[in-house]
């Protein structure tokens, strides 16, 4: 028997039903994120926000983005930066303090750019297609080893740096 | 009237952006304004490819630019936690509103 293209008693398609669940938990975990107490939740909402996204790239059509956000941002960064909390922190309880006292204004700040943006985002003509072009693996690689072999390059080098420069600002100065 | 366009997509990744960015101006610890930035990273993703799938001569360039994007941060975030770790080697705290050694 196959799945029926919108959900029965709601009329909504499958997708946009996906779509709808997808951005409420990446925006519900991003929320969580900033205004957590416990850093290491920040850090475990900060995963869920990555695979709330990586679902938002395979809806947009670009599996290998979501399959890289994955593996990059939730297997490397993420875990990076719970590494660093638990080397950070005090022994003791949380701080008191989460915010700092601007926080009101930032809070504004950020309510305003939100709202400009989404005005300037739906008064632009963007020159759209109805439809989504999906982007597969093969025109992504030919695309990446031809027209943008240099950046890739550079970026890889860049890569590279930044590990060395990591590991050399993390190491304990005894010898310097 | 679809619910996926890109003025939707374009909508959510500036709220995903505000919120990264309330995060960064508002947190005391240095590493929550680490993953804030990581937040504004995603946001910007998510527009990139969202013109990318809408925006027909777009399509393949913005897959390229988006994973360009996914290296550098890999590459913010390792040196950002580094700089943290070993500022938090000499003052003892993580908490950005405690370095005050350039204040006076």
């Amino acid at each position: 028997m196959p799945i029926p293209d919108t959900i029965p008693l709601l009329n909504l398609p499958w997708a946009d039903a996906l779509f709808a669940l997808l951005a409420g938990v990446m925006l519900l975990a991003a929320l969580l994120v900033v205004t957590l107490r416990d850093i290491i939740r920040c850090g475990l909402a900060l995963i869920v926000c990555f695979a709330a996204l990586a679902g938002l790239y395979v809806l947009l059509g670009a599996p290998l983005l979501a399959a890289t956000q994955v593996l990059v941002y939730i297997g490397a960064i993420a875990v990076l930066i719970l590494f660093a909390v638990m080397l950070t922190q005090a022994k003791a309880a949380p701080t008191r303090l989460v915010f700092q006292t601007q926080a009101i204004p930032a809070a504004i700040a950020a309510a305003v750019l939100a709202i400009v943006i989404g005005l300037a985002a739906a008064a632009t003509d963007w020159g759209e297609a109805g439809r989504r072009v999906a982007t597969g693996t093969d025109a992504l690689a030919t695309l990446l080893f031809s027209d943008y072999v240099l950046p890739f390059e550079v970026v890889s080098v860049l890569l590279l740096l930044a590990v060395i420069g990591g590991v050399y600002l993390a190491r304990r100065g005894d010898e310097r | 009237m679809t619910l996926q366009s890109l003025d939707t997509y374009l909508v959510l990744a500036g709220a995903l952006f505000a919120i990264g960015s309330f995060g960064f101006l508002a947190r005391r610890n240095a590493i929550s304004m680490l993953m804030s930035i990581e937040l504004m990273l995603n946001a910007v993703n998510l527009a990139i490819l969202a013109f990318g799938a809408f925006v027909p001569g777009l399509a393949g360039h913005a897959s390229v630019i988006a994973l360009f994007v996914i290296a550098v941060a890999a590459a913010e975030a390792t040196v950002g936690l580094a700089i943290v770790v070993a500022i938090y080697r000499n003052r003892r705290t993580p908490l950005v509103d405690e370095y005050d050694a350039m204040r006076e």
